[in-house]
């Protein structure tokens, strides 16, 4: 979840005359957790899909609401533009890469550090979470004034040259793809051609290679008074989207905003507002609270919505750069968060309804205990393990092992098969522990089957300087006589784990349920245990199961 | 010796021997003492001299030696002596003869012998003699007494018999069999659920992405499906996972929320469950019951890396309840009574969000021992875009969370790593009561 930071006077200033106590104490119901509080700045986890509180402007906002301040949608408001320099030209060729292209201008702002460093959050977010990882929307911010209108987004080739941001030395595309961090990590998205997107002023400048890095030339800084303001992509819902989200912000923070045309569409003309009608009865439904039309509306207002009365359901206009919302029912929790969570009380449900345990659970329970009756003790393994423990030190054939992709850990690669290579990796790791030593697990181990078989099994071991094969087949059989008074047979059989001539099949009505014997001194040895080790796994699935 | 000293010592840590330590001084004559005793001491050897006549002063001198000093002092302080002085020199004359001296009594009872101080009671004069060089040698003995204490007369000699035990004493430790501590706090919950009138449901660890995405209204596009959050298992795709009903549902759902051309094939893809959540969309897609109280308990899987407060596989609980009337306030005041039998009094709800719920809380829970509030369970309402496509109209209330969370605060643990250790040194120590 992405976190942002919270400087309390700067928060204070944006929100009005309360205190920063009431703002502290309001931020988790705008649903922003508090992750770090000092007297200076809170840091606030916000949730993906709201991308508008990357901002301290875009939670002042919603503080606003919530705290009576102001409520209502924060408009935002666009100056049409009647001279046509204010504009992008789309050049076919680069329709077939990254077709779709918006841009706004923002003016007469005033940019310091820490706001530069918020926008650059915000665009980062929206990069990530909207944009896909750029895919469908990506954003470059500019400095105006360095920059000479109309632009022309068009295709370019790998050799084409310009001075990337935060570097001081001309590079091709090529190089940029090669060498730059955010070259390596999202040319993919540019797929195999020869050409890549650009955008550039009517002096030939690039302005911005998109979705990859802008041009230094463009570089924001404090002095920056007017900004400009391009979307990518690949969506042109995503890319709309995208632009409400950065309008949104820049007007919070002082800017005048000024339309931007592109081929098709103008920025002002994407940034639309959508109105959803709720009814009444599905808001007192879903929260269990009587509340009035004109009430629901004011909760509506509170957070930051228009809303109105109309043939008795509501009317609730949404504003573009809140598209979390996709119909009645996210209203619906905009109306409790309204209303306050604080402020619900809670009820209960009637219900006649009897609890009950599943099969599986009441079976195995019973087992654990005639397994702690025989004195073992429970062990819980991971399901995910490595070759190495499954079947390297097992001596165990890998030919059906089930991998998964790209795992992060290498203790964490395959599904197990089998439940005894768990307990023998055990039994390594407390070999200066008290003996004897006696484990039992029961748990799912996988197969190949369509697409995959899981079974319930379990399996002990017992570790210690007499421990043998008599041992471990009366704990067997006092198992199974115990729990459905079961007599079983050993077959004689070879397993590479266990040690040859005392190894056998189980065998209940002449049907094989499991493995048992003493385990192979090799096997031992590749799990430095130093102690006589012998064992039981009994698949349960389709036995007592 | 050892034996019987490690004997005592165990009896006086017991109260039953009460061992007393004191100290005695003896005497003996030194090589002074010894001389002085047959041939008197100095002063005596003087007025010997001086007992029939005055003597010349230098005369003496060569008859005593070095014992002249002496003798003329103690003589002249007993006053024994007079001494007067002419042309020729100092005279010494005897004033009376004198009787035996105390010291000379103390030489005499010594003698040969070796005798406690305590028995000389003149005590100056002795004090007196040892400060004489080498007249007195004192020598200390140290004994050691040992008695019966009250509590040990009292013992019953008799009704002990001759196999009595050191019933008091340490003996070898030995380990109850037992369940591992995450299973307590599994039965726990589980037991809370039933009690709560919660029957159990169970699915499959390996799912399609059908069920543990899809049918969630998760975008096939969306960040959490990537390879780097979940496990994908290689070269496994579902066949037959949904009616083609379900899968044209549930299509159209995204394509209308979403606005993008669903993938049957992203679908078939086989995950490790990230949540129990799949198991309850498939259940309530198989038996759109009207009314259900159920929850379903057991691994998830996430593709992070292993640290102290993150594992690839943990157990997870999640609880549903349908009916026609079911609202958020309901879902909040079960939370309050799940939390309440888990010993949970202090609780709170945020708002918070996730993607297939609609209102969506969290709890907040406050820890007497940290002295904080930390988030718990997640709750919410399940979204028309999940509920609809499967024929399902009533409210679905829905919580859940990870259980091992639960469990650290229990066990006091702050590496979640440690429950699978399966350290015997943990597994044996840990009381089943925390």
């Amino acid at each position: 979840m992405p976190v942002v930071t919270l400087y309390l006077s700067r928060l204070q200033k944006l929100v009005g005359k309360v205190s920063k106590d009431k703002i502290i104490s309001a931020l988790p119901f705008l649903g922003l957790d508090i992750e770090e509080e000092t007297d200076q700045y809170i840091r606030v986890e916000y949730s993906p899909n709201r991308p508008d509180y990357a901002t301290d402007v875009g939670i002042a906002t919603g503080l606003q609401g919530l705290l009576g301040i102001k409520k209502g949608i924060a408009k935002i408001i666009i100056k049409r533009q009647k001279d046509k320099t204010y504009s992008i030209k789309t050049s076919p060729a680069v329709k077939k890469i990254r077709p779709f292209v918006l841009g706004l201008v923002a003016k007469d702002g005033k940019l310091d550090d820490e706001i530069i460093r918020q926008l650059i959050a915000l665009q980062e977010d929206l990069h990530f979470g909207v944009g896909r990882k750029r895919k469908k929307a990506s954003i470059g911010i500019h400095d105006l004034d360095k920059i000479t209108l109309p632009l022309l987004y068009t295709a370019k080739s790998k050799d084409h040259k310009f001075v990337p941001l935060a570097t001081n030395h001309s590079m091709s595309v090529t190089q940029i793809l090669d060498t730059l961090e955010t070259g390596k990590e999202y040319s993919a998205i540019l797929g195999n051609g020869a050409n890549v997107p650009m955008i550039l002023d009517s002096k030939e400048n690039t302005v911005s290679f998109p979705p990859i890095i802008n041009s230094a030339l463009t570089t924001v800084s404090t002095s920056t008074k007017n900004l400009l303001v391009e979307v990518t992509g690949n969506d042109p819902g995503a890319v709309a989207d995208t632009l409400a989200v950065v309008a949104s912000a820049l007007q919070g923070l002082g800017f005048t905003l000024h339309d931007f045309k592109t081929d098709s569409k103008s920025s002002a003309d994407s940034i639309k507002m959508r109105t959803i009608i709720l009814d009444p009865n599905l808001v007192s439904q879903t929260l269990g609270l009587e509340l009035s039309p004109v009430q629901i509306c004011n909760m509506l207002k509170k957070c930051r919505l228009d809303a109105m009365v109309k043939n008795k359901k509501i009317s609730c206009t949404v504003p573009s750069y809140r598209f979390d919302i996709f119909g009645p029912m996210d209203l619906v929790e905009e109306v409790a968060l309204g209303y306050g969570i604080q402020n619900l009380s809670t009820t209960l449900p009637s219900s006649t309804s009897v609890g009950q345990k599943s099969k599986t659970t009441l079976k195995l329970d019973q087992l654990s205990q005639i397994m702690l009756g025989l004195g073992f003790t429970e062990a819980l393994n991971s399901s995910l393990t490595s070759k190495q423990t499954l079947y390297d030190n097992t001596k165990r054939d890998s030919s059906k092992l089930i991998e998964v992709a790209e795992s992060k850990s290498q203790e964490h690669t395959v599904l197990r098969d089998s439940i005894i290579p768990g307990l023998l990796e055990n039994l390594s790791k407390n070999i200066h522990e008290q003996y004897p030593q006696k484990l039992f697990e029961s748990g799912i181990v996988f197969s190949t089957g369509s697409p995959i078989k899981e079974s319930i099994c379990l399996a002990c071991v017992s570790a210690h300087k007499d421990s043998g094969y008599t041992e471990i087949k009366s704990i067997l059989q006092s198992l199974l006589k115990t729990d459905s008074n079961i007599e079983c047979q050993t077959k004689t059989s070879q397993n590479t784990m266990f040690a040859k001539g005392k190894t056998a099949d189980v065998i209940v009505n002449n049907k094989k349920i499991g493995i048992i014997g003493e385990i192979d001194s090799g096997v031992i040895e590749n799990f430095k245990i130093r102690v006589p080790v012998s064992g039981f796994e009994l698949i349960l699935t389709d036995f007592l199961l | 010796m050892d034996q019987t000293r490690r004997g005592i010592e165990w009896l006086r840590l017991k109260n039953l021997a009460i061992v007393e330590e004191s100290e005695k001084f003896f005497l003996t004559l030194g090589k002074n003492g010894i001389a002085a005793n047959t041939d008197g001491l100095p002063e005596r050897k003087l007025v010997n001299l001086v007992s029939n006549a005055s003597v010349p002063f230098d005369d003496l001198r060569k008859k005593l030696l070095d014992d002249m000093n002496v003798a003329i002092a103690n003589a002249k302080k007993n006053d024994w002596i007079t001494i007067t002085k002419n042309e020729s020199g100092s005279i010494v004359s005897l004033k009376s003869k004198p009787d035996q001296t105390n010291e000379e009594k103390i030489l005499a009872t010594i003698g040969q012998n070796k005798i406690p101080q305590d028995d000389i009671k003149d005590t100056l004069a002795l004090e007196s003699l040892k400060k004489r060089p080498d007249y007195i040698i004192l020598e200390s003995v140290k004994t050691r007494t040992l008695s019966l204490s009250e509590q040990a007369k009292s013992i019953d000699v008799d009704a002990a018999d001759s196999g009595a035990i050191d019933v008091e004493a340490d003996v070898p430790r030995v380990y109850a069999a037992r369940t591992h501590p995450l299973k307590d706090t599994i039965n726990e919950i589980r037991e809370i659920f039933v009690s709560l009138g919660f029957s159990e449901i169970s699915g499959s660890l390996t799912q399609p992405g059908f069920w543990n995405f899809d049918a969630l209204f998760t975008p096939q596009d969306h960040p959490a499906r990537e390879m780097q959050d979940t496990f994908y298992i290689k070269d496994k795709l579902a066949s037959n996972f949904a009616t083609a009903s379900q899968i044209n549902q549930v299509s159209a759902s995204h394509k209308k929320g979403w606005k993008y051309p669903w993938n049957v094939d992203v679908a078939k893809k086989m995950v490790l469950r990230t949540h129990t959540t799949c198991v309850t969309i498939n259940y309530l897609a198989e038996n759109k019951p009207s009314e259900a109280r159920v929850f379903s308990l057991g691994r998830v899987f996430r593709n992070e890396k292993v640290s102290y407060k993150h594992l690839v596989e943990f157990n997870q609980v999640e609880g549903i309840v349908v009916g026609k009337n079911v609202s958020l306030r309901d879902l909040m005041g079960i939370q309050t009574q799940f939390y309440k039998k888990l010993g949970l009094n202090k609780i709170k709800f945020w708002p918070t969000f996730f993607p297939y719920t609609e209102p969506s809380l969290q709890t907040m829970v406050y820890n007497e021992k940290l002295d904080k509030w930390i988030e718990l369970f997640g709750m919410g309402i399940f979204r028309p875009e999940v509920t609809r496509p499967f024929g399902i109209t009533r409210p679905v209330l829905a919580w859940g969370g990870g259980i091992e969370r639960i469990a650290m605060l229990k066990y006091g643990l702050d590496d979640v790593r440690e429950f699978y250790n399966n350290n015997l040194s943990w597994l044996r120590s840990t009381p089943k009561c925390q």
